[in-house]
């Protein structure tokens, strides 16, 4: 018996896939530049989707709503940013990122406070009720929309990068650009704060253990809705921070950008294994690095391009490349 | 009884549109260990369930050291002191053994401030707990299994331990091992509810035995005047010890 058993095969599958996608491309610095692009969407989608995966993992609930924390995130972030213009036209990234923090702490605080009333007036009525569970919070995030029209207009706002975010730092031929390298290190950052909570905090063993068998954790002496709770709006904050992070990508915001991106990240916490962070990374990463090769290589099938990815992998693994152990 | 831990009185559970108790009575007395014997679909692993609270009883009560208890949710019941151990074991598969100790001691936020004294025992009852420490538990063999799920049970002090079937799919000599190890814990004062299908493994621990048919309690006694009676055990379990 091992006592170390992690299993590395999904994580062959990010270099791989990048390896194969090299002689399609053609040439070197293409393929790095959208290689650089792949990464930089895909850990802007893990930040969104890892508070969604949990979710699912610890309460078995189907949350169809988590796309309005992502819109509601970047359009906080649009009023922040324009009301530190000053700080966003400099030159110094020092300066821009100062602006930036404030506007992603912001969007947080409100996607996650607004997740804490959605946990308790639209998802807790329908605790195990999947087809409820669904359509409820399919309505909220309708709902949440309409609200979001209301405060900021129903129109396109355009959330420019700051001036020093803009532009590519060259590496050879490949333009890289600077922006998705600061993507990359946020999206870095999270899974490493999700990692170290999850592996080495009491709390990140009681998420672990509820994602497995609430039920036991429960019979310990642990209330577990309080710890979902947590969870719910701690992954409506990471939403928020997503949704930051995919406006500025964008450079643009519209009132059903969750609605888009929803779709997105069903695919990446399917492919990763409900319930699963390391595996929410993996389907993250495997879906912005397809998107970006088939967008260049076949603009044609980049969108059925996913869909694909999620239905070969689920033909190797079923669960998904982490599934969760568990008594359900 | 008056010296009982847990009292349930007339208690009915329904499962969804399945009426499982019809009216359950059972006394659980102090410092004793009580079997909890029947047919298969008795009723019994629904009975320790809604001790613990996760199906709850549509009619009569549960009491705990004469706290009523029927209406209080699992973590609430487990905090009084109550330890359960499901016939699943309900082991933590992707986490470590160290890791299913340490989520069951409360107290204790690193494996560093579980109560070594108490380890060493657990370790003493159940050598395989500290031999595959770090190892992840979905790995065990399935008698490791379930010495894991008593110790997880045992590692802070509990008024009551609540196991179901310990000695389900175990090999003899496991089994042997596992009727030593709750001798000891009954030795050191602990009362124990077992539910258990070994009519032999009950014989050698019970204090007191239940018998349930048909979601009630059909006989409580003595186990050594139940062992006695062949014609009574052949009737209510179609055996004779």
């Amino acid at each position: 018996m091992k006592t170390l058993d992690f299993d590395w095969k999904p994580l062959l599958l990010v270099p791989v896939l990048a390896l194969l996608a090299l002689p399609l491309v053609g040439s070197t610095s293409t393929w790095l530049t959208l290689t650089v692009a792949g990464l930089a969407m895909g850990m802007i989608v893990f930040i969104i989707a890892s508070g969604l995966t949990l979710v699912f993992g610890l309460m078995d609930v189907l949350n169809f709503g988590h796309g309005v924390f992502i819109a509601l995130g970047a359009f906080v972030a649009t009023s922040v940013l324009a009301a530190m213009g000053d700080w966003t036209q400099s030159q110094s990234i020092l300066t821009n990122l100062v602006a930036v923090l404030p506007a992603m702490l912001v969007a947080m605080l409100v996607a996650g406070a607004v997740g804490l009333a959605f946990e308790r007036f639209i998802v807790r009525p329908v605790y195990g009720q999947h087809l409820k569970q669904i359509l409820i919070t399919m309505g909220g995030m309708i709902i949440g929309e309409e609200i979001i029209k209301v405060i900021w207009g129903p129109a396109q706002i355009p959330l420019p990068l700051p001036e020093g975010l803009r532009g590519s730092w060259l590496l050879g031929d490949a333009a890289i650009e600077k922006y998705r390298v600061l993507a990359v290190i946020v999206g870095a950052v999270v899974f490493a704060l999700l990692a170290w909570t999850l592996a080495r905090t009491k709390i990140g063993l009681l998420i672990r253990a509820g994602v497995q068998d609430r039920e036991m954790v429960e019979s310990l002496g642990y209330r577990i809705r309080v710890l979902f709770i947590g969870i719910f709006v701690a992954g409506s904050a990471l939403a928020g921070l997503g949704g930051v992070m995919w406006g500025l990508y964008q450079q643009n915001v519209i009132p059903q950008m969750g609605a888009q991106v929803n779709v997105l990240i069903f695919i990446v916490i399917i492919i990763g294994g409900l319930g699963s962070t390391t595996g929410a990374l993996i389907g993250a990463l495997l879906v912005g690095l397809m998107a970006n090769y088939t967008g260049f290589i076949a603009p044609k099938v980049a969108l059925f391009s996913n869909i694909a990815l999620m239905v070969a992998i689920l033909l190797w693994r079923p669960q998904g490349v982490y599934p969760v152990a568990g008594s359900r | 009884m008056s010296d009982a831990l847990l009292t349930l009185g007339g208690v009915h559970t329904h499962i969804g549109a399945y009426h499982i108790l019809h009216g359950v009575d059972l006394a659980v007395p102090k410092g004793r260990l009580t079997m909890l014997l029947g047919r298969n679909g008795a009723g019994k692993t629904t009975t320790l369930r809604t001790v613990m609270g996760l199906w709850h009883a549509s009619q009569g009560r549960v009491h705990f050291a004469g706290q009523d208890i029927t209406k209080l949710t699992t973590p609430q019941i487990a905090d009084l002191g109550i330890a359960y151990v499901p016939e699943t074991m309900g082991i933590f598969a992707d986490l470590t053994v160290k890791e299913n100790m340490l989520l069951a001691a409360r107290a204790a936020r690193r494996a560093q401030d579980m109560d070594d004294t108490r380890l060493k025992w657990i370790f003493k009852l159940f050598p395989a707990v500290e031999k595959f420490w770090n190892h992840p538990a979905g790995k065990l063999s399935g008698g490791q299994k379930q010495m894991l799920a008593v110790s997880r049970a045992i590692v802070e002090p509990r008024q009551l331990l609540i196991v179901d079937e310990p000695s389900k799919g175990l090999a003899p000599a496991i089994i042997n091992n596992m009727i030593d190890a709750f001798a000891e814990l009954k030795a050191s004062g602990v009362t124990i509810l077992l539910v258990e299908q070994n009519i032999h493994f009950a014989q050698r621990l019970g204090d007191h035995v239940a018998v349930m048919d048909n979601g009630r309690v059909v006989h409580a006694g003595t186990m050594a005047a139940f062992s006695a009676d062949p014609q009574l055990q052949q009737s209510l379990l179609g055996l004779a010890l």
